[in-house]
């Protein structure tokens, strides 16, 4: 059995009062941080040691504490939810740092999530994209018998990779243009990949994209960065498949014109 | 306090039908004159707030998360039931309903968990259209899974996500509400206190989490959908922001409550690891569908499992339960693996687990099938233990996970205050004294897609309901009780940090306290031992607890505090419940009532009943109630798993 190592760090966190304040980062120094703890019961810990001292803990979002809610999230020296691929911040656990090390802690950052305060941010354009048509329009009663739309398996596998995203808005803050393509993409191929999404498929995609225009969400140029921190592992091809029911979503309703 | 549960007439499987033809109407074009309060939106919350916008209500929903698409119930793994019988083995709504009844030790209500297995199949249909991604089968139709407690297999689910995609479907649901204008939505908005205006719930006081501001809304009914109270234990499964408070200020304004103290200590947890920790992590139920569970023969053998040759193994599970072996019900398997680790042969560095093993499974299926069952859980395990279950079994310990009590409901979800409905988890309507595996999530979906909207609509169509505004003065009173609290909890934050207590610290004491004493095993010296301890740690609370930071501003450790100070109120109500059941049943093992081979054992004769508490004032004892349960299609029998 292992005994339970331990590490001492210096954090240099975000601090903002707001989106209206300037922010600065600030330097802590925390020992004896059990390297089993994940990243987000080290934050407790400082905001323990923060409190003791009479000081303002650090603000961050964070629920299920499990990989799964989407709600925590930060950027650890440059890398959104930290060094770990395919792990979100409460699932990032202290081994993979070495004492001595010096992180660098910060909200994500995009012009379309506003800074609430220190490392907790404002993601509600992503619920105003999901309202637009993230959705297939069916009130509640009135559903045929489960088994009498026959999905292949792999189809539904498919649909099932992409509907894994979290919408913890990693791939926004690493995107050098701020795109919520991974987010929005992930979606409307979760429902076109379904015989259920194909009625609204058109007006899904165009109504989800120009909802993420409206939000300033930047567009795609390929850097890839958003798969590359995805928790979920989302493929930038659901970013092709958005494009493709685009394209196909717009020369249609042109030439209904 | 009136327990009429209003069960409807009739023969069993005709109770619901009869009761929505008899129930009221509100026709289409008059119910844009109402106004509805939800708050929570997890399953319960949004597939109601979702539904009775799409009827025509106008719905104001609330939630303490950033998104409503984040409440706790995202986090649900293995699965949803539904009596389908697609795999032709046996199923039918009347077994759902048996075993549902037999699972909750026959301390449920007849009437409500038939409803339940009757709509369970509607769940399945309704969240196929949404475009739920289910598990299938090569031909394309849906797949199921084994849970505990059932011999058939009727869990529906996707990957180990399954509460993740309901969640999302329901959400979606939500959204598109919200973007009609039907559902007005606040987020990160905390449900402070409930406003009772002339006997009828009337709406809420929220504290607004981004700047501290309090808010008044008014309504003419007020829904409850917020979850359970399992972080009264400090460490549970639950999410950080899971609570009691809502459902808390309800039982003050005279809601009965139910059955407290029934919680469930989920078997297949990983294992408590150190002081800092902040949850324990589930590991899915299904896992026992592969997974054996063993421990070594010998006590305090440290070798290695792999050391350990087969016959120095103790499948202690499958041994004493052949017929259910490892699928044996969450309460029966969780008492077990106590059993072996208060006998020393628990494993680990605590000797507090025993091993989940899946070498079997993996030689017989391979590893790749394994993985495509429970991928995402393997990763899971690997990140927090760093130990890879594919070569080692995994170390699994029980934990707090549910809880069965909750808001006393009739059979229409309408708690002992009128126009107060409570639906999910924060209800005590389904389970009895035990929850199986996947029927929280049909719960929380049969309740707000099928139920609500019926029992709603007969309650406007029967109830005389006055215009009344946020400006009355029990709004105004309610908000200034919810701020002098809030300055109540704050007074100590001006001295800065001296001779001062965390929120953290006098959760952890109370959650050790309630785990200690009324947890898996529970006996009367410990239980009023517990009970006289409890008011010093409120005590110590009040007296010396440390919130950093303002009332009227963005501020997570009041948040916690106000949560916490209800936690240490509602405790007692737990304890009393816990002390005044002097039988087992279900996950409540009172240590006095076991047969001779250490089962738990019922006494029919005179705890039959749900217990139901009501409030009295902060100095007084609450009064206790029972309503009297009755069997007319099924006979209570001493649950058996062999
Ligand atoms: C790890 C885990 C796995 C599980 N797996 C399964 C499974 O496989 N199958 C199964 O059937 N069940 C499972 N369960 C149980 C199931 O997930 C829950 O019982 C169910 O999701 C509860 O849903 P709910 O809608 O009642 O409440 P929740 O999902 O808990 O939602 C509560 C809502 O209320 C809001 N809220 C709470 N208090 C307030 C307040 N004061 N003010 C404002 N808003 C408030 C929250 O923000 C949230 O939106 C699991 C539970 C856990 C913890
Ligand atoms: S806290 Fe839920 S994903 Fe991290």
């Amino acid at each position: 059995m292992k005994i339970m190592a331990t590490i001492d760090l210096t954090l240099n966190i975000w601090r903002q009062k707001d989106n209206d304040s300037l922010g600065e980062f600030e330097i802590y120094q925390l020992n004896n941080i059990s390297t089993d703890s994940s990243f987000l019961e080290m934050l407790d810990v400082l905001n323990e040691k923060l409190t003791r001292e009479g000081k303002i803990p650090v603000a961050f979002d964070h629920d299920c504490r499990e990989g799964i809610c989407g709600m925590c999230g930060a950027v650890i020296d440059g890398v959104a939810h930290g060094p770990e691929k395919a792990t979100t911040l409460c699932q990032l656990h202290m081994r993979n740092f070495s004492t001595g090390d010096t992180l660098v802690i910060e909200p994500f950052r995009s012009r379309a999530f506003p800074v609430k305060r220190d490392l907790m941010i404002d993601r509600s354009a992503f619920d105003r994209i999901i309202q637009s048509g993230g959705y297939v329009s069916t009130n509640t009663g009135g559903a045929i018998d489960g088994n009498s739309i026959l999905i292949p398996s792999d189809k539904a596998e498919l649909a099932m990779d992409a509907a894994a995203c979290i919408g913890c808005g990693a791939c926004v803050a690493s995107c050098p243009n701020g795109a919520a393509m991974l987010f929005t993409g992930a979606k409307i191929s979760q429902l076109c990949l379904l015989p259920q999404g194909a009625p609204e498929r058109h007006s899904r995609a165009l109504a989800m994209i120009d909802a993420m225009d409206k939000e300033g969400f930047g567009n795609c140029s390929n850097a890839k960065e958003c798969e590359a921190v995805c928790p979920k592992s989302i493929s930038i091809r659901n970013i092709a498949r958005l494009n493709r029911e685009y394209a196909k979503a717009a020369f249609l309703s042109e030439t209904k014109k | 306090m009136d327990l009429n549960a209003n069960i409807p007439s009739g023969p069993l499987a005709e109770k619901w039908d009869n009761h929505r033809f008899s129930s009221k109407l509100v026709n289409p074009a008059n119910r844009r004159k109402f106004t509805v309060i939800i708050v929570g939106t997890g399953l319960a919350g949004a597939s109601a707030s979702a539904t009775l916008a799409e009827q025509g209500y106008n719905v104001s929903t609330f939630c303490l998360q950033d998104s409503p698409r984040r409440a706790h119930s995202i986090a649900a793994q293995g699965g949803i039931n539904a009596a389908k019988n697609y795999q032709n083995d046996g199923d039918s709504v009347f077994r759902l309903f048996y075993d549902t009844i037999k699972g909750g030790d026959f301390r449920s209500r007849e009437a409500n968990v038939y409803r339940l297995a009757q709509v369970s199949n509607n769940i399945i249909d309704q969240c196929v259209a949404q475009g739920v991604p289910f598990a299938r089968e090569y031909g394309g139709t849906l797949a199921n899974r084994s849970f505990g407690g059932a011999q058939v297999s009727r869990t529906f689910y996707a990957r180990g996500q399954t509460g993740q995609q309901l969640l999302l479907g329901a959400y979606g649901a939500l959204s598109r509400q919200i973007h009609s204008g039907k559902v007005k939505m606040y987020t990160r908005r905390e449900m402070m206190d409930l406003v009772v205006v002339d006997g009828k719930a009337r709406g809420i006081i929220t504290r607004n989490m981004k700047n501290g501001e309090l808010e008044k809304h008014h309504a003419d009914a007020v829904i409850l959908a917020t979850g359970g109270y399992g972080n009264a234990y400090f460490l549970s499964t639950n999410a950080m922001s899971s609570n009691v408070t809502a459902a808390w200020r309800a039982y003050k304004h005279g809601a009965g409550f139910a059955n407290p103290c029934f919680v469930q200590i989920h078997p297949t947890c990983i294992p408590v690891h150190g002081t800092y920790q902040s949850k324990l992590t589930l590991m899915s139920e299904s896992l026992r569908n592969d997974g054996r569970v063993w421990v070594p023969v010998k006590a305090k053998d440290e070798r290695k499992p792999a050391d350990i040759p087969e016959n120095e193994r103790d499948y202690y599970l499958e041994k004493k339960y052949p017929s259910f072996g490892n699928l044996v019900p969450r309460d029966v398997a969780s008492r077990n693996a106590k059993e072996q680790c208060d006998a020393g042969k628990g494993v680990g560095t605590t000797g507090l687990a025993v091993y989940l093993d899946f070498a079997d499974a993996i030689k017989r299926d391979g590893g790749n099938t394994i993985l495509k069952k429970y991928g995402n859980l393997f990763q899971m395990y690997e990140k927090i233990t760093d130990t890879d279950p594919q070569k080692e079994p995994m170390m699994i310990y029980p934990a707090v996970h549910y809880t069965m009590g909750g808001l006393w409901v009739d059979y229409n979800l309408m708690t002992t205050i009128p126009g107060l409905f409570a639906l999910g988890e924060s209800n005590f309507s389904d389970h009895g004294a035990n929850r199986l595996g996947a029927s929280a999530l049909m719960q929380g979906l049969a309740d707000g897609y099928f139920i609500i909207g019926n029992t709603l609509a007969n309650y406007f169509g029967s109830t005389e309901l006055g215009t009344v505004c946020s400006d009355r003065e029990e709004f105004g009173e309610a908000k200034h009780n919810v701020g002098d609290r809030i300055h109540k909890l704050l007074k100590n934050s001006y001295e800065g940090f001296k001779d001062h207590i965390t929120v953290d610290d006098i959760h952890k004491k109370l959650g050790l306290l309630l785990w200690d004493n009324c947890g898996m095993a529970r006996n009367k010296e410990d239980l009023s031992k517990a009970l006289e301890e409890l008011p010093k740690i409120r005590d110590e609370f009040w007296d010396r607890v440390y919130i950093p930071g303002k009332g009227n501003d963005l501020n997570q450790s009041l948040e916690r505090a106000g949560r916490v100070a209800d936690f240490l109120e509602f405790g007692e109500i737990m304890i009393r419940d816990a002390l005044t059941r002097e039988e087992s049943c279900g996950c409540h093992l009172r240590e006095e009532s076991q047969t001779k081979e250490h089962e738990a054992k019922r006494d029919d004769q005179n705890y039959s009943h749900v217990a139901v508490w009501e409030y009295q004032g902060d100095d007084k004892e609450p009064l206790f109630h029972k309503e009297e349960l009755t069997f007319e299609n099924v006979t209570p029998s001493q649950r058996s798993y062999k």
